[in-house]
């Protein structure tokens, strides 16, 4: 699979990434040698292989349903980049 | 009164040994560290040094030691990697995006580690988001290698992602360092400076408060100077915590207590597909060395095949990038880190990320933004968790016949800094025999072996069964009597 600059354009935007256009020939051509590498895996037989999520093999583990901590806005917003009262200032996202 | 240069030569276990005898208090070996490390800031090893903070938890050693409630590692200067989050230190990742962002937690290993007694020196350098093998994807620029090839005054890479980790470590900046290794990151730049390095099974040190990579594949261990040194921290650093839901709810076994037992009749596995083309000479030979030292040692030693090993690595770079591009997808600007303002709620995200991110991390978010997109997810993300199933039951089918398996760490000593920056997969290859483990959950640990023909270390690599890590403890004790590896970076900064 070749990524041309079209394709990068439209990842970029799935991942919030600005990129400039004049980058994205050159990030297609990095990405398409790396997906080129990374085709060899086609050759591995892997027919009924169940595929592998987790190099543990227990089921997650269940807990009650209640708060364990909180109630903290203080430290929780102590690193925020815009805060006012107990809530974080993000910019508006509607008109 | 000791000599400081004393202090910063012992180590961990002599330290301790020193502190509890009160040979020394932990304020003076914690003020040799202080010293040694202002004095090599030409390594770049540390991000952020913590003096007052050393000095002030060294007071409290000193006094739980008098009082008789000595903690395993009471007292010992120990460094940081910045992936971990230390409650009201800033913690970066070595990445733009964090900007100064200061924890209100402490991770759960380093938290195990001051409950025991350590003392932290400062928060070490490492690539971005542990994303690279030569550290020189940081954002603080890369860490210089201590050592140099002999005769020469090219700057080295320490290797990475825990390049500063193992830098201060081989410079004798601190008596040990915490790393963590999703493909290979801690035990290649072990291998690259002549340290001791352990990547423990998946779920035994808790991932809580490290700031995630991979999460199916990221864990934390130790890099010290000697094989005892390692097994002391991973005893602190390990446990089962609910905080991880992936925690392994297993005891912790007293891993300084299987260094120096005889590894008498284990049996040793020799990979054949991990004898791939062009490797150097020199490593080639420093395995068939470690093959005798096992043999000379009691082992029983025999070939076995692993063959899906040269998949691993394509099979990591579309797991490793898909789970990161999820994983980074939390920083966006809003509750903490890098804002860059802009006229609209998605431009802010995009010129945060594309001011915040480096380009190494941009082209795995991307990667794993793509191969999970529709169309593409079950040729590249399902296919590549089912070679990881093939991958880990190869493992799986071996250990059925043998204790551990032997190989080299990595596929070269440390090379020059830029030498392998502008080809990504160039530089991926770093991790060739170390990123197989990560995919199937397993031990390992590189152990030095010896020098090259230029003086440089080179590092031989242990595998183990799932939570055996003491059989692995047993046979690295046994490869560093036999190798005897005492040769230090000879000082230039």
């Amino acid at each position: 699979m070749t990524i041309d600059a079209a394709i990068v354009r439209k990842v970029a935007k799935l991942a919030h990434i600005r990129e400039s256009e004049d980058r994205l020939e050159g990030l297609a051509k990095e990405l398409s040698g790396i997906l080129q590498w990374i085709e060899q895996l086609g050759e591995v037989d892997t027919d009924g292989v169940e595929p592998m999520a987790s190099a543990v093999a227990l089921a997650l583990p269940m807990r009650e349903d209640v708060v364990t901590e909180g109630g903290n806005p203080v430290e929780i917003l102590a690193n925020a980049p815009a805060a006012r009262g107990n809530f974080f200032v993000v910019p508006k996202v509607v008109e | 009164m000791s000599d400081p240069a004393d202090l910063t030569g012992l180590t961990l276990a002599d330290a301790l040994e020193g502190l509890r005898g009160r040979r020394f208090s932990s304020e003076e070996i914690t003020r040799a560290h202080l010293e040694a490390m202002a004095a090599a800031r030409a390594l770049n090893a540390f991000v952020l040094e913590t003096p007052d903070r050393a000095l002030a938890m060294a007071k409290i050693s000193d006094a739980r030691i008098a009082s008789g409630e000595a903690g395993p590692l009471e007292g010992a200067p120990i460094g940081v990697k910045d992936l971990f989050c230390t409650k009201g230190v800033r913690s970066t990742a070595g990445s733009r995006i964090l900007g100064n962002f200061v924890p209100p937690y402490e991770s759960t290993v380093t938290a195990n580690l001051w409950r025991d007694g350590a003392v932290m020196l400062g928060k070490l350098n490492m690539d971005e988001f542990a994303m690279g093998s030569s550290n020189e994807t940081s954002a603080f620029g890369p860490v210089v290698n201590p050592w140099r090839s002999e005769g020469s005054n090219r700057a080295l890479t320490p290797g990475g992602s825990s390049g500063g980790s193992a830098a201060a470590v081989a410079a004798r900046l601190v008596l040990g360092a915490t790393a963590t290794d999703t493909g290979g990151s801690i035990r290649q730049p072990a291998s690259l400076t002549g340290t001791v390095g352990v990547k423990p099974t998946y779920g035994r040190c808790s991932r809580w408060g490290v700031v995630a990579f991979a999460s199916s594949l990221d864990q934390a261990g130790p890099l010290a100077r000697t094989v005892e040194d390692a097994a002391l921290l991973l005893r602190s650093m390990s446990g089962h915590d609910p905080k991880d839901s992936t925690s392994l709810p297993a005891e912790v076994p007293d891993f300084p207590s299987f260094v120096g037992r005889s590894p008498k009749g284990l049996r040793i596995g020799v990979p054949k597909e991990y004898r791939v083309d062009g490797m150097p000479p020199e490593i080639e030979a420093l395995w068939a060395q470690g093959v005798a030292w096992l043999k000379d040692a009691g082992c029983e030693v025999m070939e076995v095949s692993l063959p899906h090993t040269r998949y691993a690595l394509p099979a990591y770079y579309i797991i490793a990038p898909a789970e990161a591009s999820s994983n980074l997808a939390r920083y966006d600007g809003m509750r903490y880190g890098l804002r860059v303002d802009a006229p609209t709620l998605n431009e802010v995200y995009e010129e945060t990320r594309a001011a915040g991110f480096g380009e190494e991390v941009k082209r795995r978010i991307l990667i794993g933004a793509y191969v999970l997109s529709a169309g593409y997810y079950d040729a590249y993300y399902l296919k590549a968790q089912k070679v990881r199933r093939r991958i880990a039951d190869d493992f799986d089918a071996v250990f059925a016949g043998v204790d551990a398996l032997l190989t080299p760490t990595a596929p070269s000593a440390a090379f020059a800094l830029g030498e392998k920056a502008a080809d990504p997969v160039a530089m991926y290859l770093n991790d060739i025999f170390t990123v197989t483990v990560n995919l199937a959950g397993l031990p390992a640990m590189s152990v030095p072996g010896g020098l090259d023909a230029q003086g440089l270390p080179l590092g031989l690599q242990l595998i183990g069964r799932a939570l055996d890590e003491a059989t692995l403890f047993t046979l690295a004790g046994a490869l560093e009597k036999a190798a005897d590896f005492r040769a230090r970076p000879q000082r230039w900064w």
